[in-house]
């Protein structure tokens, strides 16, 4: 008997086109009479649009037509939108300011579009671009959060006085001031998590087609969530209906977040195909995509937390300010509310938290869901604020843990969570050992005996993933349902088709979601094809982000659990036996105590023959399908410990071990969770320690607008981090998955961070730790002893 | 425009370009050869990186004119008869790709730093990384499964 | 990119009728700075004079002197042997430009005459005070370099190799930017028959000779000696991963690495 299928390291199916160039995404599509699009920008951060001159551009060599705001808005069109109502704590609507695709009389940040130029190559277009003439009058700006509130700031829409989208609030504020009113500590701590810029390798692509034939257009675009765009380029923005609109989303180089969002640019290339009636394609340059993807994090956060002269937390006051951009994004209005309050009790026991965000506009690209949306932002406060109390207190950060971790399932936390199951004792045990806890204090003396300052950071972290229980999240504002879809297909050979509304952008679902339907139903991985991406081959679904693969598994499972039980009825006419008489294993329908068996392949071709059973009470064929839709969230836990060795003389940080225990629950393929884990863990430090999105708060103007000056990590940055797994299988889904794509990225900047501090010894100290920062931090630090 | 003729992965060819075509869309735009990926503008992700007579270079950062003549494979010339390169396989094997956008530009500097390079270790192989970005793997896997074909190449011409 | 007319001369002589006869035209050496500047449409040359075609790379060590023609890629003088015997400063210089494949392109004559302030090159060209050859005449390594993306050569006039006098010892050490990997500080120090000589590229507008330090090194060729020698901020560059005073910091620290490098 060879291992079980599902929980080993199963080479991912899907590998062979992407090491042997065969990959397809989206530039590498051409469709017959394409024509090349470039999107004409604002170089200028806030600006009105007094006119816009095509003449001259238009005249250009290969050019088909120069498209603005007005020509969309004669055709009637809708603005992008945001698709989660966020109430603010007085009860009113937040105020969201128009967003058309293409701008109207106003631009908000460098890089909104003003126009698109159709041209026979994109060189052609480019070209002509230069040629339009936009005369702009430009208005004062504002990019930082913490300004963008103040009194004479500058107005970025007229529906959001002061730049204030919502005031939110999540928890109990009397009982939270009580806690730290009667408290015999109260830690204080002032943090920034820095914006960043996704930066998925495959810059974000669009090929708009229109058949004159049927009236239907096809979109091909970078996108984690084909039908959630088809839903809003139709319903919203009003291209055409649903059924007139196939979007396809083929081989996508990566996301992170930043391809769930519907925008401009796909929008206006599918309506600009039917009004040059030819296939319009555009493909970002990279600056393009650091101007106008939607960027991640940014928020201004001041944190209490009161403790009891025992060390037991009492309660937890947050304040944040976030910067959501010029405009709102699909769902950015969401990541610094329910995916970030809710999330502020961590691994602790906290009666009382109260937690205010206030969302603001800037004259900054949108904000949006960027891996770990909002979570990591909240484990951020959480765990920096922890190791501080601990330090405060002079206690070892772990006992301070240990004294303060919730210890009984399922727990109610004053911010909505009820997490169902966890042990963060056995991940914490288990960092510990692996990270060498003990030997700590000699490595700190041997470090400093060569001059180098070492420190440990710690970051027992949750999560809440696997988005999300339709309710709710209805009853939170979101304006679509969370549930995934599944279609099984078996064919009359006894290969198996699954239709899933996930999609995979690197995730490796070609082979887990197929590891599950082999397992299950005892067939070669081989005959399993996983088929996604595309809204003419899946009824529907609600993509990739938030770590909700395991709604996408749970749906093809239970569609597996239907085609299991009609194929035993089947089973049970062919094989002349009464149902209840017939098991099913390892790939055999049989009759209990007998030696009369099908196998999957035989049922297969009997369920379409469909000769020996009567089709008046089952039908012909063997095809389920299932809506899935989870009934809570689930919530990876674990713990991250990170140590670090800084060069006073020169600032330079280097990780000289990270070790990352998770609990995921059960785990389908370890060799890919384990890479969702590097890979998460490599953003995490990325954050901590490189990347920094940052504008001239003069101009506007995105100063980290390239790889020259935007810190990507690179191989010899990162550390090879040593990974471990703890396990409680998680009780809401029948597979006991809970969720990894984001966990890393979660728990380790606060990990790196709490070492940096520690070794700097310096409270208050903000991402990225650059050798600068931290140089001049030390600099300061000298300063002020001598 | 000015005509072009190279040697692409054994195979002679030639196309009309203007001169600004630089050689990366040369091949995924008249050759139709996608597996060369462009991720940035300023010479520095590596995703389309091929060899151009033996020697990894930027695909993005050379014109297709100065490609006349030369000899030039891409990813979709690795494999040989079918048989996939111990790079390629080593990258399957070890989990050294998620999107796999990076993956072509990542298995040419592979290729080429096995063979410049005899005595690969894991430092060695971070820093020849340097012009090759990938945002999925954290580089472990992708260090792992360089590791693991330069030792059986090396196996393999013992 | 712009349109632009593309050569590529066989001979230096033709190269410079080229150049005489368009008129905003530049010369394209291995392109790994030149084309990236294009891309971003930050150029409009009406030609490219690719010197790709004209036989000027190679390398000679002869009579305390390694002379490396202009086209020779970073990579060959990487892993020239002949260099890593007379100059293993330079090779190693050499190994750390940019990135394997942009060695395999980029070029010491393209990399000079380009000027960057933040390249590695300068910084051995007048740490070893290296003598520059060109089409024309030939030019003091302290003559040279003149100022951010500046140098002494004329319109036309074309690098064609460059001889670096072999040092009693070297290093160069350098501090990358984070972001770029180019130098934000680089410094050259050299022990010459003709005195110490400490280079410093990437910290201001141009490459530079740090004087104290060489003065300081004359005497003691230690790592303490420049230990304690506080370099200016005021013409240091500053951006978003150094300040002026970073960068100032970062001179000495890298020189006393690069000494104890040597």
């Amino acid at each position: 008997m060879t291992a079980p299928i599902v929980g080993s390291g199963v080479k991912r199916k899907e590998d062979h086109r992407f090491i042997t160039g065969q990959g397809r995404y989206t530039d590498d599509i051409n469709r017959p009479g394409q024509a090349h699009a470039y999107f004409l920008r604002s170089p200028h951060a806030h600006a009105k649009i007094k006119s816009i001159d095509t003449a001259a551009a238009l005249k250009a060599k290969g050019v088909v037509a120069i498209f603005t705001g007005k020509d969309i808005a004669a055709d009637k069109l809708g603005g992008l939108i945001c698709g989660w109502m966020v109430t603010s704590k007085d009860g009113s609507a937040m105020k969201n300011g128009a967003h058309p695709a293409l701008a109207l009389d106003t631009v908000r940040y460098v890089g909104d579009h003003v126009a698109i130029v159709i041209a026979e190559t994109h060189a052609q277009a480019r070209d002509a671009s230069e040629l339009v003439n936009v005369d702009y009058e430009e208005l004062p700006v504002v990019t930082d959060p913490a300004k963008a509130q103040s009194q004479g700031a500058p107005q970025i829409h007229a529906e959001a006085p002061r730049n204030t989208i919502y005031q939110w609030e999540i928890g109990n504020k009397p009982e939270t001031e009580a806690a730290l009113k009667k408290a015999a500590t109260v830690v204080k701590l002032n943090l920034t998590n820095n914006r960043l810029i996704p930066n998925a390798m495959e810059p974000r692509a669009a090929i708009g087609d229109y058949d004159d034939g049927t009236g239907g257009y096809t979109l091909y675009v970078t996108s984690q969530n084909p039908h959630v765009a088809r839903l809003v380029m139709s319903a919203f923005i009003g291209i055409a209906p649903e059924h007139k609109l196939r979007v396809v989303a083929p081989d996508v180089g990566g996301g992170f977040g930043s391809k769930i969002f519907i925008y401009a640019e796909e929008v206006v290339c599918t309506w600009a195909a039917k009004k040059v009636n030819r296939p319009v394609k555009w493909a970002a340059e990279r600056s393009e995509s650091f101007l106008s993807d939607a960027h991640g994090r940014d928020h201004v956060t001041s944190a209490e937390l009161a403790l009891d002269a025992d060390a037991r937390i009492l309660g937890f006051r947050v304040k944040t300010t976030a910067n959501l951009g010029a405009y709102m994004s699909t769902f950015s209005s969401s990541v610094p509310t329910y995916l970030y309050g809710t999330l502020l009790s961590g691994q602790y026991n906290i009666p009382a938290i109260y937690c205010e965000v206030d969302a603001v506009y800037t004259n900054t690209a949108p904000v949006d869901a960027y891996r770990g949306a909002g979570r990591p932002e909240a484990t951020f406060v959480v765990e920096r604020i922890i190791e501080e109390a601990a330090r405060q207190l002079k206690m070892d950060p772990v006992e301070f843990r240990r004294k303060n971790f919730v210890r009984t399932f399922p727990h109610q936390t004053p911010v909505i969570m009820n997490y169902d199951i966890g042990d963060y004792e056995a991940s914490l045990a288990e960092a510990l050992k692996m990270s060498d806890y003990e030997g700590f204090p000699a490595r700190k003396a041997e470090a400093k005996s060569r001059g180098k300052l070492r420190g440990i950071g710690f970051s027992t972290y949750i999560e809440a993933c696997g988005l999300a229980p339709s309710a709710a999240v209805g009853s939170l504002g979101a304006g679509v349902g969370l549930w995934e879809s599944a279609e099984v297909r078996v064919t009359p050979t006894g290969g198996v088709e699954v239709f899933t509304g996930a999609h995979s952008h690197g995730q490796g679902h070609e082979t887990t979601f197929a590891q599950i339907v082999a397992g299950r139903l005892g067939i070669p991985i081989e005959n399993v094809e996983i088929i996604h991406g595309d809204t003419a081959s899946v009824q529907f679904g609600m993509g990739t982000y938030g770590s909700r693969t395991s709604v996408g598994m749970t749906a093809i499972s239970r569609a597996l659990d239907k085609i299991e039980a009609k194929a035993k009825r089947i089973a049970a006419h062919v094989l002349e036996a009464s149902a209840a008489d017939i098991v099913f294993e390892n790939g055999e329908f049989k009759v209990a105590g007998t030696d009369r068996k099908l196998a999957f392949h035989e049922l297969a071709l009997n369920a379409y023959t469909a000769h020996k059973f009567p089709t008046s009470e089952i039908e012909p064929g063997l095809k389920e399908s299932v809506f899935h839709d989870p009934t809570n969230f689930t919530f990876p836990a674990g713990c991250h410990i990170c140590e670090v060795e800084i060069d006073p003389d020169t600032g330079v940080t280097k990780i000289v071990s990270f070790v990352a225990v998770d609990d995921f629950g059960n785990v389908i393929n370890p060799m890919i969770v384990e890479g969702q884990v590097h890979g998460g863990v490599a953003q995490g430090i990325g954050q901590a320690l490189l990347e920094h999105g940052v504008y001239d708060t003069e101009s506007g103007q995105l100063i980290t607008g390239s790889y020259m000056d935007y810190t990507m990590p690179r191989a010899d940055d990162l550390p090879s981090y040593k990974v471990g797994l703890t396990v409680t299988p998680c009780p809401s889904n029948p597979l006991g998955v809970k969720g990894c794509g984001e966990a890393g990225a979660i728990a380790s900047p606060a990990a790196v961070m709490n070492a940096v501090t520690d070794a700097i010894g310096i409270k208050e100290f903000n991402m990225p730790a650059t050798p600068l920062r931290v140089w001049q931090a030390l600099h300061a630090t000298r300063a002020a002893a001598e | 425009m000015t005509g072009v003729a190279m040697t692409v992965n054994g195979k002679a060819v030639s196309g009309d370009v203007e001169t600004r075509t630089l050689l990366v869309q040369f091949l995924r735009e008249n050759l139709r050869l996608t597996g060369t990926h462009v991720g940035c503008d300023t010479s520095q992700c590596g995703a389309c990186v091929v060899h151009v007579n033996g020697k990894a270079v930027k695909s993005c950062t050379m014109l297709a004119v100065q490609a006349e003549g030369a000899q030039v494979t891409t990813i979709e010339g690795l494999a040989k008869d079918g048989k996939l390169h111990p790079v390629q396989a080593a990258f399957k094997e070890h989990h050294g790709l998620q999107c796999g956008f990076c993956t072509p530009g990542m298995i040419m500097t592979a290729v080429d730093m096995i063979r410049r390079i005899p005595n690969l270790d894991e430092t060695t192989i971070r820093q020849q990384l340097e012009g090759n970005l990938c945002r999925c793997t954290g580089y472990q896997n992708i260090v792992k499964a360089i590791d693991a074909a330069a030792k059986e190449m090396k196996g393999a011409h013992a | 990119m712009y349109q632009f007319q593309y050569f590529r001369p066989k001979s230096l002589d033709e190269a410079r009728k080229l150049f005489e006869n368009n008129g905003d035209a530049k010369f394209l050496a291995g392109g790994q700075t030149l084309l990236p500047t294009l891309k971003q449409r930050l150029a409009q040359p009406t030609a490219l004079i690719d010197l790709g075609g004209i036989a000027m790379s190679g390398i000679k060590v002869a009579g305390g002197t390694v002379t490396i023609g202009a086209g020779t890629k970073h990579n060959d003088v990487a892993t020239s042997t002949d260099v890593q015997k007379a100059i293993p400063a330079l090779s190693a210089l050499a190994s750390h430009i940019g990135d394997p494949a942009v060695r395999h392109m980029g070029t010491l004559g393209g990399s000079i005459a380009n000027n960057d302030p933040a390249a590695d090159y300068p910084a051995a060209v007048l740490g070893l005070a290296a003598t520059i050859k060109t089409t024309s005449r030939t030019i003091n390594a302290d003559d040279y370099f003149t100022g951010m993306f500046e140098t002494a050569l004329e319109e036309g006039e074309i690098v064609t190799e460059v001889s670096f006098p072999i040092p009693d010892k070297a290093a160069y050490m350098k501090f990358p930017n984070p972001a770029s990997r180019y130098a934000m500080v680089g410094v050259f120090v050299a022990k010459t028959k003709a005195g110490v000589r400490v280079a410093v590229t990437g910290a201001a507008s141009s490459v530079f000779r740090e004087t104290a330090m060489e003065a300081a090194l004359a005497k003691s060729f230690t790592p303490d000696a420049v230990a304690n020698i506080k370099v200016a901020a005021t013409n240091m560059n500053s951006d978003l991963h150094g300040s002026a005073e970073y960068r100032a910091h970062l001179v000495t620290v890298i020189a006393k690495r690069a000494v104890a490098a040597a």
